[in-house]
Parts: structure tokens; C-alpha cells; sequence
């Protein structure tokens, strides 16, 4: 059969391997210092070489006995969820707090198969009325309702 | 007395008018949250988080606890009438609870959870306060190899409690220590592992590190399967139990208590762990172990107490040493070190109000939640029937706000997201978050006790096994990963953990 018996394994052992050799990688520029007196680079290294040491060890566990394939990936709400996140960040500045949040809300929504136009919509309103009136007015949080884009300051 | 002045003393700080309403509104929002399946109480004290900066930290840390065991409080409501355990905690509480409400005893099943939980909370607090104390103090003598030694301990066996893969939970661990470490170096302001961002010079932030990785990735494997629940709830009719109930009930939840009052002190205990243990303990010596998983009253009695216990008590290593046993532990370490506080032994006595106060609050709590459980039980049922495709655009709108409001940074709700998608690959890799999040809080600590003992010793590594204490810890640590990764123990614990 195949070499790669456990799936899981083999993709969490180089994910592991790859993380250990990116942070490894970036403490070339630090100062590593002595044992008696550590640089700032000196324990992130020894990490960063532990790290990629389990990642082999899993990998090769992975190799060696069989597993499971990893379950569907629901990319529908990967990239949706994400996107709405993003967006969020994005918009938060230039359209203003509550237009972000409400579109970030309608869009999240999307990610449910079973998602209606009335509910979203429904629910985008209550979450914006809400978030006016709990972070806004009760909180005081100093976010400017409406974006430059918007008309706001 | 000492321990009577300082329970006065508690009492004084949690019966303020404001910290009795943080109380209340922690222990309404674990049992909502409790109650509502997808969404735990780490990702809730993650998302409030932001919330509790403006507080007193006596009154943040009443606020997150009073979440973490209303929480438990909540589950069990679900777990009984619905056969939906609304925690990870409650899941065996549904196994009996849920036919005796089927057998029209909803009501004596839900009276059970509150009593036993109840009983076990007002122990577990007592215990911790009776021990926490002289556990602090031991640990004021520890030096800085003696502190090493005790957090890898920790973290060791933090994972060989925990389900799963003990590799992979180890390089959850350190991938958690290293993100930990980044931002400037404590002694010498070096950036490290900052990507040349002026965003990362302090470091990732813990807020959208917990949010992605508990909120925001749990959201989209909720979403993985999604199907239109129909729910029949149990109706319930009296609260009160018969006199053999009564009788029968006594001894489970004595003996959940002891359990998971145990369980909650080890790093990786709490609440889940405690309430398996105790099931099981009781289907091994009931005189009617016939009855369990038709309706078995012990069966809700002992986990339903050890549930409570392990929860109250997995407090006193976090804050008698600082050091977390759990995710929830972890959260309110990092909503310490965000108050100012540096959490370890010094908080018994430097803080004694935040100390005694927090404890005394627990039995408020507690008393609190057994008032809001049974009477408002159809409110908290209703709750229920709002669908999560309704429910999740607001957790993530809570998310969103949340880690945007503590800096007034972007990049924040950017490394929300990005943390998210990292959690969501990690969980379908079978590799638990919960090491990482551990490791992300500890990892500044480790480091710099790592660098005081080196100095202390000019060097010599092996002030780690000439120093007795530290000597005895590690070893533990050792025997720890030696005995979980036996063959024969670890087929048991694959099955234990199926069960």
C-alpha cells in the first residue's frame, strides 16, 4: 500500500517540521549568548529544534502505523468565516463600527447551509441595535459609529 | 483564626454591591452558555476577555470564575432534559440523567445536579481555602530552578491527563512556548520572531490567539456538520426527591467530591476528567449496576459533584503558583498578567482581598446558581430552541468586537483570523489547541526562570538535579511521560477516554 499510512500524522509532523524550521530560521539574527548568560535567541532556538525534532518523531510515527484520512474540510465556512473576520478588520476604520460589524455579521450567516435571507437579515439588525446599545451606549467604547467613506469622521 | 479573618475578609470584598452583580452576571452567563451547545467557556471568558480590562481585578477574575463554574451548572440542565450535554463535563451526566427524565424523574435528576454541585462547590472552596495558603508559601521558598522544574511538571503532565496523542500534545506545548516568547526580549528589548512587524513587538496578542483559536476555529467545525435539531424536552414536574433518593445519592456525591476535589489540583484536570472518573467509579462498586445507563440516580449525583469540585479546586495551583491546569486556568492567568498582577505565590499575600475574595465569591456563587438553576429551569430549556445557524454570526460579532476594542488595532482581529484557520488545521490533525494555549502563557515565565537559574548556577545544568525539590519535581515529570507512554497504559487510556 501506500508509504503514508496515517495521513494525520504525516501533515501535523510537517506542519510541525516546517513551523520549527521557520522559527528556527528566524532566530539566526538574534544574539544566542552563553549558556550562563542566554541571549534572546538562545532558548527560542533550543524550542524551535525541540519543535521540529516532535514533528519528525510524528512524522515518522505516521509512516509506521496506519490512521485515518482527516475528515471533509467544510471550506464553505473556512473562507466565509475568515472572509467576515477580514473584513471586519478591514471596514472597521474607513466604513465606521457598525457598518462593518453588520456586514461582517450578514456575511458570517452565509456560511450555514441553512441560511435565509430573512433570518440574516433579522439577525444583522438585532446584533447591530445591540452592539449600539451595549458597546456604544453602555460601555462607552470610542468607536466612531460611521467611516470617513460614509459621511462619519 | 486566621482562616476565619480571612474568610471575613473575603466575604468583605465579594459582598460589595459590585462584586456580588459580577458574581451574578458570571455565573447567568456560564449557565447561558452552559446551557447552549458550541459554545464553551473558553471561548465565553476569551470573548469577555476585553470586557473585565476596566474592572477592578477582584471583580474581573469573580466575573470569569463565576463563568467557569456556572458553566458546569448549565450543562447539566441540557444534559437531563434534551440528552444534548451543553459541556464537555456534563456528557456523562446525560448518560442517566436523560432517562430519568424519560422515567419522569427530570425533576429529581435536576434537583441531584444542583444539590450534589452545590455540596461539592461549598467543599471544593473550602478546601481551597485551607490549603491554597500553606501551598503558597512552600512555594515562596522555590528559587528559580526549583519554579523551571515546577512549570515543566506541569505542562508535562498536563498533557498525559488529556486525550489524545501525547507527541502531539508535547509539540502543541513547545509551538504554544514559542509563540509565548515572541515580541521583546525581557532582558535585553531585542524584537524576536516579530517578521519585521511593528504590530508583533509585543508579542502575539493573547486575546485574538484564545478567540481564534477556541472561538472562531470551533465555530467553523460546528459548521462541518450541521442539522436542524429537533428537541423533545423532558417536561419537569417535582423538584423534590424520595427519601430513598435521598439516601441513595448521599454517598456519590461524598465520594465525587473527594474525587474530583483530587483531579482538580492536577495540571490537566478539572472539571471533564473529574466527572469520567467518578462515573465510572460508581458503575464499578453501585449495589445496582443494572441501573446505570437506565437511569442509575448515582449516575447523575457523583459526576455532577466532581464536576463542581474539579472545577473550584483548579484554581488553587493557578493561584497559589501561578500555574494553569486548564485552558480556562490559562485565560485567567493571561486576564491577571493584563491586570498588572504577576500570578504566583505573592498574590496570598500581597493581594490578599483579590485572593480571599475571589474564594469567598465562589460560595456566593454557588448559592447563586442553585437559585437561578431550578426555578428558572423552563427559561434556560426555551433558550435551547434558538438554532445555532442564529446563534453563530453573533459569537463571531462578540469576537470581532472584542479583540478590536482591546487595542484599537486591525492587526488584532487580522491574527483572530489567521489563528482561526491555524486552530481549525490543528483540530483536524487531531491535535488538540488546549497544550498551546497552556504553553503560549507560560512560555515568558519558563524563559526567564530558565535564564535566572543558568545564571544562579554559572551555567551548570545540572542545578535541576542537585537541588532536592527541583530534583523530585522533574522526576515526577519523567515517571509522568515514562508511565503514558507504556504500551499497556496507553491502550487503557484509549479506552478510557472512549468511553
Amino acid at each position: 500500500m501506500n508509504i503514508i499510512r496515517n495521513p494525520k500524522d504525516v501533515l501535523s509532523g510537517l506542519l510541525f517540521i516546517a513551523l520549527g524550521l521557520l522559527f528556527g530560521w528566524q532566530t539566526q539574527d538574534l544574539p544566542m549568548g552563553t549558556a550562563v548568560r542566554m541571549g534572546p535567541g538562545y532558548f527560542p532556538l533550543v524550542l524551535s529544534g525541540l519543535l521540529g525534532l516532535l514533528g519528525l518523531i510524528i512524522l515518522i510515527n505516521g509512516l509506521r502505523f496506519p490512521g485515518e484520512m482527516p475528515s471533509g474540510i467544510a471550506w464553505r465556512a473556512v473562507l466565509i468565516i475568515t472572509g467576515a473576520v477580514v473584513f471586519f478588520g478591514f471596514g472597521v476604520r474607513p466604513l465606521g463600527f457598525l457598518p462593518a460589524l453588520g456586514i461582517s455579521v450578514f456575511v458570517s450567516a452565509l456560511a450555514s447551509r441553512l441560511f435565509t435571507f430573512r433570518t440574516a437579515l433579522l439577525n444583522t439588525a438585532v446584533m447591530v441595535v445591540f452592539a449600539w446599545a451595549v458597546f456604544i451606549k453602555g460601555l462607552g467604547l470610542p468607536l466612531p459609529l460611521l467611516g470617513p467613506w460614509l459621511g462619519g469622521y | 483564626m486566621d482562616l476565619l479573618d480571612n474568610l471575613a475578609l473575603g466575604f468583605s470584598v465579594a459582598l460589595s454591591l459590585q462584586n456580588v452583580f459580577y458574581c451574578f452576571v458570571g455565573a447567568l452567563l456560564g449557565t447561558l452558555i452552559g446551557v447552549l451547545p458550541g459554545l464553551g467557556p473558553v471561548a465565553t471568558i476569551a470573548m469577555l476577555l476585553p470586557l473585565t480590562f476596566g474592572l477592578p481585578p477582584v471583580s474581573a477574575l469573580i466575573m470569569l470564575a463565576g463563568i467557569y463554574y456556572g458553566a458546569q451548572y448549565g450543562g447539566s440542565t441540557t444534559a437531563i432534559l434534551i440528552n444534548l450535554p451543553g459541556e464537555s463535563s456534563s456528557v456523562v451526566t446525560a448518560i442517566d440523567g436523560h432517562q430519568m427524565a424519560r422515567k419522569g424523574r427530570a425533576g429529581a435528576a435536576l434537583a441531584t445536579a444542583a444539590l450534589g454541585s452545590f455540596f461539592a462547590g461549598s467543599v471544593a472552596t473550602l478546601l481551597l481555602a485551607l490549603f491554597a495558603p500553606p501551598l503558597a508559601n512552600l512555594a515562596l521558598q522555590f528559587g528559580p530552578p526549583e519554579y523551571f522544574s515546577l512549570m515543566v511538571l506541569g505542562l508535562i503532565a498536563s498533557v498525559t491527563l488529556a486525550s489524545g496523542s501525547v507527541v502531539k500534545a508535547i509539540a502543541m506545548i513547545v509551538l504554544g512556548l514559542i509563540l509565548g516568547l515572541s515580541g521583546q526580549d525581557i532582558y535585553t528589548g531585542t524584537p524576536r520572531f516579530t517578521f519585521d512587524m511593528q504590530e508583533l513587538s509585543d508579542g502575539f496578542d493573547f486575546v485574538a490567539l484564545a478567540m481564534g483559536m477556541f472561538g472562531i476555529s470551533e465555530i467553523i467545525r460546528n459548521l462541518e456538520d450541521e442539522h436542524q435539531r429537533s428537541l423533545v424536552a423532558a417536561k419537569v414536574k417535582s423538584l423534590m426527591l424520595t427519601k430513598e433518593e435521598f439516601k441513595r445519592i448521599i454517598a456519590p456525591v461524598l465520594r465525587g467530591t473527594v474525587i474530583g476535589s483530587f483531579l482538580g489540583i492536577l495540571p490537566g484536570g478539572g472539571a471533564m476528567l473529574s466527572s469520567f472518573a467518578s462515573y465510572s467509579i460508581e458503575k464499578k462498586i453501585s449495589k445496582y449496576p443494572r441501573e446505570f445507563g437506565r437511569g442509575a440516580i448515582e449516575g447523575v449525583a457523583g459526576p455532577e459533584s466532581a464536576n463542581n469540585a474539579g472545577a473550584q479546586t483548579s484554581f488553587i495551583p493557578m493561584l497559589t503558583l501561578g500555574i494553569p491546569s486548564n485552558p480556562v486556568m490559562a485565560l485567567m492567568i493571561g486576564a491577571l498578567i493584563i491586570q498588572g498582577i504577576t500570578p504566583g505565590p505573592n498574590v496570598v499575600t500581597e493581594k490578599p482581598d483579590l485572593f480571599w475574595g475571589v474564594i469567598a465569591s465562589m460560595w456566593v456563587g454557588n448559592f447563586m446558581l442553585v437559585l437561578l438553576n431550578l426555578p428558572l429551569i423552563g427559561m434556560w430549556v426555551r433558550l435551547l430552541t434558538v438554532p445555532y445557524h442564529v446563534m453563530f454570526p453573533a459569537i463571531i460579532a462578540f469576537c470581532c468586537i472584542g479583540v478590536y476594542s482591546v487595542n484599537n488595532n486591525t492587526f488584532d482581529v487580522y491574527t483572530m483570523a489567521l489563528f482561526g484557520l491555524l486552530g481549525y488545521a490543528l483540530v483536524k490533525l487531531d491535535c488538540e489547541p488546549a497544550p498551546l494555549l497552556l504553553g503560549f502563557v507560560i512560555g515568558p515565565m519558563l524563559e526567564e526562570y530558565l535564564r535566572r537559574a543558568m545564571l544562579i548556577s554559572r551555567g551548570d545544568p545540572t542545578v535541576f538535579v542537585t537541588r532536592p525539590i527541583s530534583a523530585v519535581l522533574l522526576l515526577l515529570a519523567a515517571a509522568a511521560l515514562v508511565v503514558v507512554l507504556l504500551p499497556s497504559v496507553q491502550k487503557g487510556r484509549e479506552e478510557a477516554f472512549k468511553e
